[in-house]
């Protein structure tokens, strides 16, 4: 069970949390212009990686508020939070 | 029987306060402070249990959680019954009853048994390989063998005790109360630390507080002198809690541990009364301290274990802790030297010690001296080769050992003995260790495997952390304290330490016999009964890794997850394999580190508290008027409302009619809503739905359909502007909290820019659906002032009103297909307001209708159900709902998916209606549906999602998905059903009132 620094409301258990998939995918601002292709690798292609990764998550339970993790997924490790729209820290 | 195992007072156990208990039947005595282990020890009572596959005797080995053998149903036959307890931590009080569990007829004659000289048909894998085939046979072999091996009995009846949940926040976790813990909580807490220290046993001190080996001193004193001291100091230290009868079932990541406290099952039967049993503790731990201690090893050799063969630290703790001896003559079997401590201590007590075997050829101990001086036989390179003794061991037979340890040599040498203690070295109990995350290693030398790399903020003290002796326990606790707690010094640091030292080591995983392996009988898991020769069949036929090996052999499968034989298995494969073992890995512990009982998993929520309901302010209207229920989210919604002897299907038929021909009222506070504000909310709707919103007029309600980005419907329902800038939005019972996170989702990190504020205002309102031709007569009457005329509040547009100068919101929008409006109170005036339209309907013979109508009447009208009709692949165009989608629109949620080549196939399963052919027929809701009954493989076209009787139009109708449905109108198809197959006719999916001419009536 993690203990999540909320970036709005800060230490929580990780209960009080959703994930929300791989972060920094923006949504396509003319979805029309795409082909199937580029529209599916939008829509459907994730990275899942072993390792670092990139993730959003949601104080659902919380603040309501979206932030971005970063997370070792092989050991679980947050190695920083920051906020929607800020840059993702560079390692 | 008398006590007459019971050799000398003990400090721990109360003498003055005598115990009466009953095991199998027959009541004994024991003194408070006894387990029921060291009770039944105490009246010479070894047999415990039968082994779960052989059904061989089996008796007490061990002084703790870590027991394989003394598994016990505790108050059998009662609503408290409890199986697989482990005898030696239940404290025995009076009124305690337990029994042996695994054997039937009884513990000493036991049909089982049977399978032992059956073993030969019993090898690794036996199950998997012989109950599999013929397949037909599993259930006829199942009954026996469910019969035969029983793993205790659940209770029956509900479970009468309390139980709860406890959330601790500390800086410092101390696991476990040995002397390390003991020394690390107390000066964490000194240092300003909030300190939890937590034990399983009842008492603290761990073995240093029962030991009496004189080499073993502090400061001069006896260790376990010294200990009680530092024990007693504990009481007057701040920032210290001290749990004991606690035990740490599981460690998970960012130090979050689940304990199990256990409060009253020691106590005796009056005064458990009203009181907690066991509680759960939830504890988020800045820093973590493992001083789990190490739990001695067996001995792997044949036929070891006869009732009377235990590990010989459990024997010293009986003797010493306990006052109890476990045999009147005892034998040790041994490689390394703490067994001689063992057999000092009771030798010192006046008992009788007839020999040790140990394998090693010498020890240049101290210890080794008392015992040649107490006149103790020792053989020096010898192992056991077999044993003897049914249901109690009455000897043993060894033999020298060869140079490598894999043979025996020489002539037999028997020696007689009831108690025999196997002293197999030390394993970490590393078991929370690795739940956390953290990695071992494998220490070739000393064959343990030890700490590597900690996760965050924790450390591993004691000999859990791999050191076993006293001066390199305390050294190494004040330098890893000092680190981790950033102290600068310890209040322990710079007593004088004095111990013997261990130089000498043997070790071998499987001991030789004089006998094949195939006809000796060496238990590496007790517990399952696997032996070594299963292991070694296992290799045989090729299984390699530890895990695998596992499963098919069921060692480390047991309740007790193998804490003995672990070690071993791995050892005898590594050998075999010929691979170190630090190369083959270890099995992974999985919580929980000893069982946990389901009452203490649940806590409080249990009963009514299991689940969370929502009721509606109407709710005590439904109950007084004998509504049905049912579950819709976490909603209790009324589902109908039966008359006297009304079957549903009566009352739903009625509730239908009623609405039909003249009014029904229905309680929709449960739909979500959502209050959207700010001046950017139209261009919010026209995102996330996919019709057209900007041009609503204020005072206007639109019906919506919001799609994921895939195109498939997530939900529905009716937008009303309010304002300029201001919506209410409503959304299905079950998707609201769904809708709203989507939507904040959106506009948190896909549309920062959009001035738009969500809130969700479900529970502020109560909702009463007035619906059928007589409603706006009722309305009428309720709010005489209000210009009802078609001109004035036409459908699909809203007003707020005052009733009775309550502030409502009223909407004219209809989910029935009939003349309808919804009025939408503060939710404290919701059960006032319904009661006033049913007041004022009386004359219309206004009936209530539950959620089964309202199904009902929306099916009529083909309108859908987002999750009933609609199951995550369905796209609007696949409802035939084309005209809610705007062509206009440059984008919306789910938009581009619509024009993929996969969502744009013609032959997609589409929503149809269908008519049976005998109208009389309702068809079943998940039913499937086919064009041909005879085709092989029969081709499924789609299913029934909505199915119902209308007594409306007195037929049956149904919704349904079918594969290329649209073009399949009138087509005739077939739902075939067990016994039958029902003709069907592909039909619009609107059944009533195609042109809508009742909204107006
Ligand atoms: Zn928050």
């Amino acid at each position: 069970m993690f203990l999540i620094n909320c970036p709005y409301c800060g230490e929580r258990d990780q209960q009080e949390f959703k994930a929300g998939g791989e972060a920094h995918i923006e949504r396509p601002k003319q979805p029309t212009e795409l082909s199937d292709d580029e529209w599916a690798e939008y829509l459907f292609m994730r990275k899942n990686i072993k390792g670092v990764q990139f993730e959003r998550w949601n104080h659902a339970h919380g603040c309501r508020k979206w932030f971005n993790m970063v997370r070792d997924t092989s050991n679980d490790e947050i190695k920083a939070i920051y906020k929607i729209g800020e840059k993702p820290p560079t390692q | 029987m008398t006590q007459n195992l019971r050799v000398k007072s003990s400090e721990f156990i109360d003498e003055t306060n005598r115990i009466s208990f009953k095991f199998d039947g027959k009541t004994y005595y024991g003194f408070k402070g006894d387990t029921l282990a060291s009770a039944l020890i105490a009246n010479n009572v070894h047999l415990v249990g039968r082994s779960f596959k052989y059904h061989r005797p089996r008796g007490i080995m061990t002084s703790g959680s870590e027991e394989p053998n003394a598994i016990v149903q505790l108050n059998p036959n009662s609503n408290i019954t409890e199986p697989n307890a482990r005898a030696t931590e239940i404290e025995i009080y009076e009124g305690l009853e337990a029994s042996s569990q695994n054997c039937w007829p009884s513990v000493n004659f036991d049909i089982g048994g049977i399978n032992n000289f059956l073993a030969p048909l019993f090898p690794a894998g036996f199950y998997y390989k012989t109950f599999m085939w013929p397949k037909s046979f599993w259930e006829k072999y199942e009954f026996f063998i469910r019969h035969s091996a029983g793993l205790g009995k659940s209770p029956t009846t509900k479970d009468p005790d309390i139980y709860d949940h406890r959330n601790i926040y500390c800086d410092v976790l101390v696991v476990g109360a040995g002397i390390s813990g003991i020394l690390a909580a107390k000066n964490a807490a000194k240092n300003n630390f909030k300190t939890l220290l937590l034990d399983e046993k009842n008492e603290l001190g761990g073995s240093t507080i029962y030991e009496t080996n004189e080499y073993n001193k502090i400061n001069n004193n006896l260790a376990s002198e010294w200990l009680k001291k530092e024990i007693n100091e504990l009481k007057n230290i701040k920032n210290l809690e001290i749990k004991t009868r606690t035990s740490v079932a599981a460690y998970h990541q960012y130090n979050y541990l689940l304990a199990r406290e256990n409060l009253t099952d020691h106590l005796d039967k009056k005064d458990k009364k009203n009181k907690i049993r066991q509680r759960l503790l939830k504890i988020r731990a800045k820093k973590v301290i493992l001083a789990t201690g190490a739990l001695e090893r067996p001995l792997i050799f044949n036929n070891n274990d006869r009732p009377g063969i235990m590990l010989s630290s459990a024997i010293k703790k009986y003797s010493n802790f306990y006052g109890v001896a476990c045999g009147t003559k005892n034998i040790f079997f041994t490689n390394n030297d703490s067994a001689y401590e063992s057999a000092l201590s009771l030798y010192n007590k006046g008992i009788k010690v007839e020999a040790i075997i140990d394998i090693r050829e010498n020890s240049d101990a101290k210890i080794i001296k008392k015992i040649n001086d107490a006149g103790i036989k020792i053989y020096w390179s010898h192992t056991i080769v077999d044993t003897r003794g049914y249901k109690r061991l009455s000897g043993v037979s060894i033999m020298k050992l060869s140079n490598d340890g894999t043979s025996v040599t020489g002539s037999k040498i028997s020696i007689s003995g009831d108690c025999l203690g196997i002293a197999g070295g030390w394993t970490p109990a590393i078991h929370l260790y690795t739940q956390s995350g953290s990695k071992l290693t494998f220490d070739e030398d000393r064959k343990i495997f030890i700490p590597k790399t900690d996760t965050k903020e924790q450390i591993s003290v004691g000999s859990c952390g791999g050191d076993f002796e006293l001066d390199e326990i305390i050294t190494n606790l004040n330098y890893k304290l000092k680190n981790f707690l950033n102290i600068n010094k310890t209040d322990f640091e710079g007593i004088t330490l004095e111990n013997d030292h261990e130089t000498s080591k043997r070790n071998i995983w499987l001991l030789p016999s004089d006998q094949t392996i195939g006809k000796t009988k060496p238990f590496v898991d007790y517990q399952n009964d696997a032996t070594a020769k299963d292991i070694k069949l296992a290799l045989r036929e090729g299984f390699r890794s530890i895990e695998h090996v596992k499963r098919y052999t069921t060692t480390g499968m047991g309740t007790d997850q193998g804490k003995l034989g672990n070690m071993h298995a791995l050892g005898i494969i590594a050998d075999i394999a010929g691979v170190k073992m630090g190369e083959l890995g270890t099995t992974t512990f999985r919580p929980p580190y000893t069982p946990l009982t389901f009452g203490t998993i649940v806590g409080r929520n249990v009963g009514e508290f299991f689940e969370t309901f929502r009721r509606t302010p109407i709710n005590d209207w439904h109950i007084k008027n004998k509504a049905e229920f049912e579950n819709v989210g976490q909603w209790k919604r009324s589902w109908y409302y039966p008359k006297e002897d009304e079957t549903m299907h009566q009352a739903v038929q009625r509730e239908s009619k009623a609405a039909r021909e003249s009014a029904g009222i229905l309680d929709a506070s449960t739909l979500g809503k959502i209050d959207i504000q700010g001046s950017d909310a139209s261009e919010f709707l026209n995102r996330v739905y996919t019709n057209a919103w900007s041009k609503l007029a204020i005072g206007k309600c639109r019906y919506g359909l919001m799609l994921n980005e895939d195109g498939m419907v997530y939900d529905d329902g009716v937008t009303t502007r309010l304002g300029e800038n201001h919506y209410i939005m409503t959304t299905t019972t079950g998707g609201a909290a769904n809708v709203l996170g989507k939507l904040e989702d959106y506009l948190q990190t896909e549309w920062p820019e959009l001035d738009v504020y969500l809130t969700s205002v479900t529970d502020h309102f109560a909702t009463a659906s007035l619906c059928g031709p007589n409603s706006k007569k009722i309305l009428n009457k309720i709010i005489p002032d209000l210009d009802l005329s078609d001109v004035n509040f036409p459908h699909m547009s809203f007003k707020e009103v005052l009733i009775d100068k309550i502030k409502c919101r009223i909407m004219r929008i209809s989910f029935t297909g009939e003349l309808s409006y919804e009025i939408n109170s503060p939710a404290s005036y919701g059960e006032a307001i319904w009661q006033k339209c049913i007041e004022a309907g009386k004359e219309f013979n206004i009936t209530p209708y539950g959620t089964e109508t309202m199904h009902l009447l929306r099916a009529e009208k083909g309108f859908i159900i987002v999750g009933q009709d609609t199951d995550g692949t369905m796209t609007p165009i696949d409802l035939q709902m084309d005209w809610i989608v705007s062509k206009k629109k440059y984008d919306f949620i789910g938009k581009r998916s619509l024009y993929r080549s996969d969502t744009m196939k013609e032959d997609r399963k589409q929503l149809v209606g269908l008519l049976t052919e005998d109208p009389n027929i309702v068809l079943e809701e998940g039913a499937q549906i086919v064009s041909e009954l005879n085709q092989k493989p029969v081709e499924m076209l789609g299913h029934v999602t909505s199915s119902y009787f209308s007594p409306n139009l007195n037929k049956s109708i149904a919704l349904a998905v079918v594969k290329d449905g649209k073009n399949m109108m009138g087509r005739k198809l077939f739902v075939p059903m067990e016994n039958k197959s029902i003709s069907v006719t592909v039909a619009n999916t609107v059944f009533y009132d195609e042109k809508n001419e009742r909204l107006n009536a």
